[in-house]
């Protein structure tokens, strides 16, 4: 969407591959720093010796809290970043348009209405995979939907409030499933994991987060090249060799995977897809390919840090993960509608 | 050899028929010229011989029947500047036009120095070497049409076709498109060009394919596929013609 996304500023360009590569390395290592501090940083009052120490041996308190608490809170943390800031970056780049995210598009509260009917159904207490499962699925429809919109030639606004539409009735059929819920406990259960959080999760969170989220970031990355071309449109795409149709089954299949594994993880988190990609532009400049990477680990550095705000705003947690990232995203998406609106 | 050949080829976009029974041939060392009123199948034919449109008949690129091409190498033999061309992401010009280069690339490989000599030598010859750190965004239209010319040149291939170059350019930048279209040419690339400009066609190209309703309605010189009776019957006008050579170039138009 040429002229409407935001001038690439001036300094970029003495960037090249090699300061690009450090950026990208600094990103990896801030978000290793934020996760690592998140592990150390918690209620109960132990140093960080005990809390190693009961990480390898798993003897005592400290090893309980350890491995049962810190480890999948900052582990998990890092993976759901990852899995949104890609997801972002590379919707970004199918859509050629710097709104896209799965949040904004809807893939976010379709992934939250598979996991809620998962829980709905009690799929949830049959087998540990039905949840991660559901919510995939959510994704996929929706992020579906979308792929057929724009293959039948749907616009950039088009899209947009296609997945408004989508988020809308994801939402309003999750609400018909929390109304219909079997006890009240059932749906504060299903409201709270909705509101996004990290809190309380265990290690059978991470064993389908994990592998999910890294298939579905390689999916992505593997369409990086594909999303490059389309920046001179399909047609253009096709003649330099790219297999267009290809590009986005990836596309759409990576982000449902990334996306489904977080929400299923971590409930409703939206706008770090937004947010991430469009923070590290001036320091890559506006090639999908370039982004998809840095975006995970600049996201997986976002949710670390956002989780040790959220931990340390409220002892108690009241202010959900999923609240706070939404109370700062939907600002700055309107923010960016105005700046791309001026700059059109 | 034939760059590339058409052999009886018929397309269509579901049920309305667009292209039907053409044959024609396309010299390498070449400027041809694709002429017709709207919708006589000129973007068609492009689609058809990249492949993107399914189609009947035989098309041959070098020779090869177009199934038997990889989708690596026919992007590497054939370049393809769609119409009304434009880029999604305000990326720099000379980035913009490395994009040629991706048939050349390895997937996650650097630009080789071949790849840099390609683009740099492009953005030259399309006079856009003085923009080539600029955001694309920033351009006028008619450098922006250099800039995304010189991508399709900087993939190097014998087949260049492109739909409508001229339609952002000044008349000078006209002459220059034309001018460098022939150099191409001259370098041993097939050429080929939808244009709706007569006169550029009929003075600056060696080959005219006049298409109507998605049939052959002349190919030749430009003297004889813009002779009296085809304009007359395809566009409906008579042509001013000025004398150039041995044989005269049209020059301007009137309705019959």
């Amino acid at each position: 969407m040429h002229g409407t996304a935001a001038k690439e500023s001036n300094w970029i360009r003495f960037s090249g591959g090699r300061s690009r590569a450090r950026v990208t390395f600094a990103l990896l290592v801030i978000a290793l720093a934020l996760s690592s501090l998140s592990f150390f940083l918690g209620p109960a009052d132990l140093t960080p010796y005990e809390l190693v120490s009961g990480l390898f041996t798993g003897h005592g308190a400290a090893g309980v809290i350890a491995r049962e608490i810190r480890l999948p809170r900052a582990v998990l943390a890092l993976f759901v970043g990852a899995a949104l800031g890609a997801s972002g970056a590379a919707l970004q780049g199918l859509f050629r348009n710097p709104l896209a995210e799965p949040g904004v598009t809807g893939v976010t509260s379709s992934a939250g209405l598979g996991a809620v009917i998962a829980l709905y159904f009690g799929l949830a207490t049959i087998s540990a995979a039905a949840l991660p499962a559901c919510a995939v699925a959510g994704a996929l429809v929706s992020a579906g939907i979308l792929y057929l919109l724009s293959r039948a030639g749907a616009g950039v606004m088009a899209l947009v409030l296609a997945g408004v539409a989508i988020a809308s009735l994801a939402t309003a059929l999750t609400a018909l499933a929390l109304s219909l819920a079997p006890n009240p406990y059932a749906m504060s259960e299903m409201v709270l994991w909705m509101m996004g959080s990290l809190k309380d999760r265990t290690i059978s969170d991470l064993v389908f987060a994990v592998p999910l989220t890294v298939v579905g970031i390689a999916l992505l990355v593997s369409a990086a090249r594909g999303l490059d071309a389309l920046t001179l449109g399909e047609e253009a795409a096709h003649s330099l060799g790219i297999d267009v149709g290809s590009v986005r089954r990836r596309v759409v299949f990576g982000v449902a995977l990334a996306t489904g594994a977080a929400t299923a993880a971590a409930g409703a988190v939206s706008f770090v897809g937004l947010v991430v990609p469009h923070l590290l532009r001036p320091f890559y400049g506006y090639e999908p390919a370039r982004l998809i990477l840095p975006s995970a680990f600049g996201g997986a550095a976002l949710i670390a840090l956002a989780d040790i705000i959220v931990r340390f705003a409220d002892p108690s947690e009241q202010l959900r993960l999923g609240v706070f990232t939404a109370l700062l995203g939907a600002p700055f998406f309107l923010w960016l509608i105005l700046r791309l609106r001026r700059d059109a | 050899m034939n760059a590339l050949s058409f052999a009886n080829v018929s397309a269509a976009y579901g049920a309305r028929r667009i292209l039907s029974g053409v044959t024609a041939t396309i010299r390498s060392g070449a400027v041809t010229a694709i002429v017709g009123p709207n919708g006589a199948g000129k973007t068609t034919l492009f689609r058809t011989a990249l492949g993107v449109l399914p189609s009947d008949g035989v098309i041959s690129i070098l020779d090869h029947d177009l199934a038997s091409w990889s989708r690596e190498a026919l992007a590497r033999t054939v370049a393809y500047l769609p119409q009304g061309a434009d880029a999604h992401w305000p990326i720099n010009a000379q980035r913009l036009v490395a994009l040629g280069r991706l048939p050349h690339r390895k997937p996650f490989a650097p630009p080789s120095a071949a790849d840099e000599a390609a683009v740099t030598d492009a953005l030259a010859r399309c006079e856009a070497s003085e923009f080539a750190d600029r955001a694309i965004d920033e351009l006028s239209s008619g450098e922006r049409a250099r800039v995304l010319l010189a991508r399709a040149l900087a993939t190097s291939a014998p087949i260049l076709m492109a739909d409508e170059p001229a339609a952002h350019l000044d008349p000078a930048h006209q002459l220059s498109l034309m001018r460098l279209l022939k150099d191409e040419a001259r370098r041993g690339t097939a050429v080929l060009v939808t244009l709706h400009d007569l006169a550029l066609a009929s003075r600056y190209c060696d080959e005219i394919l006049v298409l109507e309703k998605g049939t052959v309605a002349a190919q030749g010189a430009p003297d004889q596929a813009l002779d009296d009776a085809t304009l007359a019957r395809v566009f409906g006008i008579r042509a001013l013609r000025v004398r150039e050579g041995e044989g005269s170039a049209v020059l301007a138009w009137t309705p019959l």
